[in-house]
């Protein structure tokens, strides 16, 4: 266990990378500081957990495949006690883990390989999300306006017609923008948990929520899908 | 059955097809007549004729109309099984074509005559033998009867009309059978006979006239209309007890029957039957056996008697004990019998009597709470001839010679003694002689030891010597005395030695089939179970066996036989394999057999068939319990062994599948951190570098474009692997293929950047079920193949449209450049591994067409490559959908917004 300290100072956020390839933990270790993060790093499940509750990070990096614990049960673990955002590093074969992992509660995952910039535009993502906010209730985004008080969503301005089924499932994506819900979160939330594995009925709502949202359907940019996982509403910044 | 590879599903499926339709029983429906000529047969045809209109698929297999002519009309239209023509001693007959209806396998075939005798050499005796084949194959059976002969109530027919019934049937195949009864009033039938509507044939003309008499048709009207009031009642109890789920018996009653070798038996089996109906209860039959030998005659007609008890669906058991009432005390005890039922005794002579008299009074003083019930029991069938003399020599001419011989040689060696002692020294030494005598030679021998040693003694040695006459009264009482004791002590050794050799014999059985077990318990392969098997059945039989087992395509015996079987023989054992039945000699299927086949069945399968050559006449009960113990010990332990087998099989399966996993993710893991590390350093290096192009900025794009395609590499091959192994399972879901699409074109924006990509989703597309992710990764791999093969900037076309052929849905998805299209002798190897056209360009490994098949044929689908009319490769993606897709979802709404 290391520990340095980033160049911003007291402002800096506290990141936990647990990860067993030291070659990995040495790239982000390099790549977060150098964006101004402090970093501490584990190299297995047990250990993690421990640092996890010692430093106290604003943000975790774990990945799934590690030597004593499965990653999605160190996930379990942390979150008995703490909701610190965590995002999942794995690799593109195993969908079933990150699956899991979403549903046992993590914030976001990125594939390996990845590239510096995607890893960090998902960390300020998901930091910025698990700030406490305002109860701001109007979301915004490019042209797009939710108004969750008011129930009244609108693009460039002119108000836009949903039915009660589309707004819950817009509603729910746009609460929890920037992160992936899966089909599971989202059935359990706008049907209840008996309409688990029907996913048709995802299906069917998302186009339709596209047709009346986007520019252009077939390329979504507000909606996105998530082959296999589920779908996330993109923040334009 | 060992599996040497992975089941094949279909076979797999077809097995179980064939199990489900081999488990359906056929239904049986009777037609039943009080006698003959009230329209059984026309009632059959009739119905026959109205299932035809309805469509159902029947023939006749067999119909006797006697040339009626209503009757012939009927059977017009219904197709026929042609009859099998058979030549006994020059009498041609004709039977029904069993094979050829089993062959034909119509849904029903109407049998006329249940009760009729197949000619000699047809498979079985017996019609309805051939019609319970028919059942358990499956095919519904329509046939007729008359109520005289179902086999409890022969006996009632006998005494109401007086004459003799040879054909019966047993009365458990009415069982499970659905009874029509074809009534007519005594009066009617007495008038169609006189019109001469009633068949009759010749020569029994008169009899019948006899037959048909008012009083008796009104007799047996009663009777059948009460069996077939019976057999409502039944069935409604049976209802009655599968709704309240009670008990198998209502009463607590079980009634015990004892079973000898007199013909008498017969009718006491019947009578039994007849109350244990009545009672609804669970009967007995009990043979007790005891050690005086029966000769041939008593031998058979004892299992004729048993086999129809058991036909009559009684329990048979046989014991041994010298006395009969104990012995049936005993086995009712055990069994929890509430009534024992005996013959009452028929003095033939008083002997017979006193005997029957001592039996009935024995059980009458023993049997504490059982009831005992004395049964007027009638002569039947074949004239009473003794079942046993009781003097009968059961022993050999040579143990006479023996006897003979000694009794000579003591005489002799007394002529020497009576030099030195009085004349009653040397009857002792006689009496030692016949005692000594008994030991080792049979009854016979020993009485007449016992009476010529006394006759000898008298005329050789008592005073006045060499006459028979014995002067003083002390002789007279010697001589007496010798008389008896050495009767009686000779019985009683000779009973003592048979007990013993009884006992000894049931020993035997009981070590046999121990050693057997014990044997079998510790063969752990087929080839050692068989081995046993044979070697056990050799040594107690004395007779050669085979165990023939299903193979690839057809049973074979196995080599460690000691039985070569005929093919003939081997057809029996098949016969045995698919009936589950045994058949043969000894057996009422294809008794013309040289062997007896047993199935080697359990519960679960019938895994062989013991073929077993024995040389005798015969074969007792308690050696054919002992051969059919055998085989179903045997049976168990080879179900189990194939158990075993495939259990390992899978296992190993399991765990080859478990480490193959295991090694992929280790590789994919090994491979892909030091991926990780450039990609990401290198990401993070050309963000650092200036926005203008420049030496670095060259070089590290060609580092992340390399490092991007040795990804995809790695990915393409833990994909083959995985495809190879089998273990690429499409987990299917309801999937928006307009979604599909373009999250596979999204996935390769960078790849497709400044190529005109158009999707084209046909409208009112409905959702598709597939697997997304396996999918996307098939349109994404031909994608790159467009992109790899076709010059830059060329457009690039991805279709989805649903095509229904033959009411079969297909989901068709196709990807279409406009490259320089396919080589055509290349087409047909265009899918297969890492096969590279000689012109392509760098930048491909061969595998991602191969993966693109793979993934589609793991959804059931075909792909197939094709030219473009004007120009340009054509993939077609065609996946089956057998679903509807599900209806609208419903409202949200039971959570709150």
């Amino acid at each position: 266990m290391t520990q340095s300290t980033g160049k911003s100072g007291n402002t800096a956020n506290i990141s936990l990378v647990i990860d067993d390839e030291p070659q990995i933990r040495r790239l982000l270790r390099v790549t977060l500081e150098a964006n101004g993060y402090t970093v501490f790093d584990a190299m297995n499940g047990n250990e993690g957990i421990v640092q996890a509750a010692q430093c106290r990070p604003d943000i975790i990096l774990l990945d799934l495949g590690l030597p004593d614990l499965d990653g999605v049960e160190v996930l379990k673990r942390i979150r008995e006690w703490s909701k610190v955002p965590v995002i999942i590093l794995s690799v593109r074969d195993r969908e079933d883990d990150k699956i899991a992992a979403l549903d046992a509660g993590a914030d976001d995952f990125v594939t390996k390989p990845f590239s510096s910039g995607e890893l960090l535009a998902r960390l300020r993502t998901t930091l910025r999300r698990s700030r406490p906010q305002s109860a701001e209730a109007v979301f915004r985004t490019g042209r797009f306006e939710v108004d969750l008080a008011a129930r009244i969503v609108s693009k460039n301005g002119i108000e836009i017609k949903l039915t009660p089924t589309e707004y819950s499932l817009l509603r729910l994506l746009v609460v929890h923008a920037g992160k992936v819900l899966t089909h599971r979160q989202l059935l359990t939330e706008v049907w209840g948990p008996n309409a688990v594995g029907q996913t048709h009925y995802l299906r069917v709502h998302i186009a339709h929520l596209r047709d009346k949202l986007e520019d252009d359907a077939a390329k979504p940019k507000l909606i996105t899908t998530e082959p296999g996982v589920g779908y996330r509403v993109i923040e334009q910044e | 059955v060992i599996e040497q590879d992975r089941p094949n599903p279909d076979s797999l499926l077809a097995a179980i097809q064939s199990e489900v339709a081999r488990k359906r029983r056929g239904r049986l429906k009777v037609f039943l007549g009080m006698c003959p000529g009230v329209g059984k047969t026309y009632a059959m045809l009739e119905a026959a004729q109205r299932e035809f209109k309805n469509g159902r698929d029947l023939v006749i297999g067999y119909v006797e109309t006697h040339g009626r002519k209503e009757t012939d009309a009927l059977t017009a239209g219904l197709p026929l099984i042609p009859r099998r023509n058979v030549t006994h001693r020059d009498i041609e007959l004709t039977e029904m074509d069993l094979d050829a209806v089993l062959a034909r396998h119509p849904q029903l075939v109407l049998v006329d005559e249940l009760a009729h005798t197949n000619a000699p050499g047809s498979r079985h005796p017996k019609r309805w033998q051939d019609v319970n084949e028919l059942l358990d194959s499956g095919i519904d059976v329509f046939t007729t009867l008359n109520v005289q002969h179902l086999e409890s109530r022969a006996d009632t027919v006998r005494q109401i009309t007086g004459s003799e019934i040879r054909e019966t049937v047993p009365d458990s195949i009415l069982d499970a059978a659905e009874i029509e009864l074809v009534d007519l009033p005594p009066a009617d039938l007495i008038d169609r006979l006189q019109q001469g509507k009633v068949y009759l044939p010749e020569r029994a003309a008169n009899a019948a006239r006899n037959f048909f008499r008012e009083g008796n048709l009104t007799a047996l009207r009663e009777l059948s209309l009460r069996l077939v009031a019976d057999h409502v009642s039944v069935d409604t109890q049976e209802f009655h007890r599968a709704q309240t789920n009670a008990g198998p018996w209502k009463t607590g009653h079980r009634l015990l029957v004892a079973v000898s070798a007199s013909p008498l038996s017969e009718s006491l089996i019947r009578w039994t039957r007849r109350m244990a109906d009545s009672l609804k209860c669970p009967w007995l039959a009990v043979h007790v056996e005891n050690s005086r030998p029966l000769d041939d005659n008593s031998q058979s007609r004892l299992e004729k008697n048993l086999a129809l008890a058991r036909a009559l669906g009684a329990e048979v058991i046989d014991t041994t004990d010298e006395n009969l009432a104990r012995g049936l005390l005993r086995i009712a005890q055990q069994n929890n019998a509430s009534q024992i039922i005996v013959g009452k005794p028929l003095a033939a002579n008083w002997l017979e009597w006193f005997r029957a008299g001592k039996l009935l009074r024995q059980l009458t003083r023993e049997s504490g709470n059982i009831d005992l019930q004395v049964v007027r029991a009638e002569k039947t069938g074949a004239p009473l001839t003794r079942p046993c003399s009781r003097w009968r020599p059961a022993s050999n001419w040579k143990q006479y010679v023996i006897a003979a011989g000694i009794l000579t040689a003591v005489g002799l060696l007394n002529v020497l003694l009576l030099q030195f002692t009085g004349p009653r020294v040397p009857g002792f030494v006689f009496l030692l002689a016949v005692v000594l005598l008994a030991l080792f030679l049979g009854r016979g021998p020993v009485l007449f030891a016992g009476a010529a040693s006394a006759l000898v003694w008298d005329y050789f040695f008592l005073p006045p010597r060499f006459t028979f006459i014995i002067t003083s009264t002390e002789d007279f009482v010697l001589f007496g005395l010798y008389f008896v004791i050495a009767i009686v002590l000779g019985q009683l050794v000779a009973r003592i030695r048979a007990q013993e050799l009884a006992e000894r014999q049931r020993e035997e059985r009981a070590i046999a089939l121990y050693q057997l077990t014990r044997e079998l318990a510790q063969a752990g392969t087929r080839d050692e179970v068989v081995w046993q098997l044979i070697g056990e059945v050799s040594r107690v039989f004395s007779a050669s066996a085979a165990v023939v087992l299903p193979g690839k395509n057809s049973l074979a015996a196995h080599p460690d036989s000691s039985l070569t079987l005929t093919d003939k023989e081997l057809h029996v054992a098949e016969w045995a394999f698919l009936n589950r039945q045994a058949a043969g000699k000894f057996t009422d299927n294809l008794p013309g057999a040289e062997n007896l086949h047993l199935p080697l069945a359990t519960e679960r399968a019938v895994v062989g068939v013991l073929s077993v050559h024995l040389a005798d006449k015969t074969l007792p009960l308690p050696r054919r319990d002992l051969l059919e113990a055998c085989a179903r010990q045997a049976a168990l332990v080879l179900d189990r062994v194939a158990l075993r087998a495939a259990g390992e099989q899978s296992k190993l399966v399991a765990e080859s599948e478990r480490l193959s996993n295991a090694l992929l993710n280790s590789i994919s893991h090994e491979l892909r951190t030091p991926l990780a590390a450039i990609t990401s350093a290198t990401s993070a290096l050309a963000e650092s570098k200036s926005p203008e192009g420049g030496f670095d900025r060259k070089m590290i794009g060609e580092i992340q474009e390399a490092s991007a395609r040795l990804n995809r590499l790695v990915g393409n091959l833990l994909d083959v692997t995985r495809l190879d192994s089998g273990y690429v399972r499409p987990k299917f879901d309801w999937c928006d293929v307009g979604d599909l699409l373009q999250t596979s074109v999204h996935s390769l924006q960078r790849e497709l950047a400044g190529r005109a990509v158009k999707v084209e989703i046909a409208e009112k597309m409905p959702l598709a079920r597939l697997d997304f992710t396996l999918m996307q990764q098939a349109l994404t791999n031909l994608l790159l193949n467009a992109v790899v093969h076709t010059p830059a900037g060329t457009p690039v076309l991805v279709q989805a449209r649903q095509e229904v052929r033959n009411e079969k849905a297909q989901l068709i998805l196709s990807v279409a450049d406009s490259g320089p299209g396919l080589s055509p002798d290349l087409l047909p190897r265009i899918f297969d591994k890492f096969f590279r056209a000689p012109n392509a360009p760098a930048g491909g490994s061969g595998l991602g067409l191969a993966i693109v098949k793979g993934f589609v044929e793991a959804h059931g689908g075909q792909i197939a490559a094709a030219n473009r009319p004007g120009g340009g490769a054509l993939f077609t993606i065609r996946i089956p959908q057998t679903q509807a897709p599900p209806g609208e979802a419903p409202p949200a709404g039971t959570k709150p917004a």
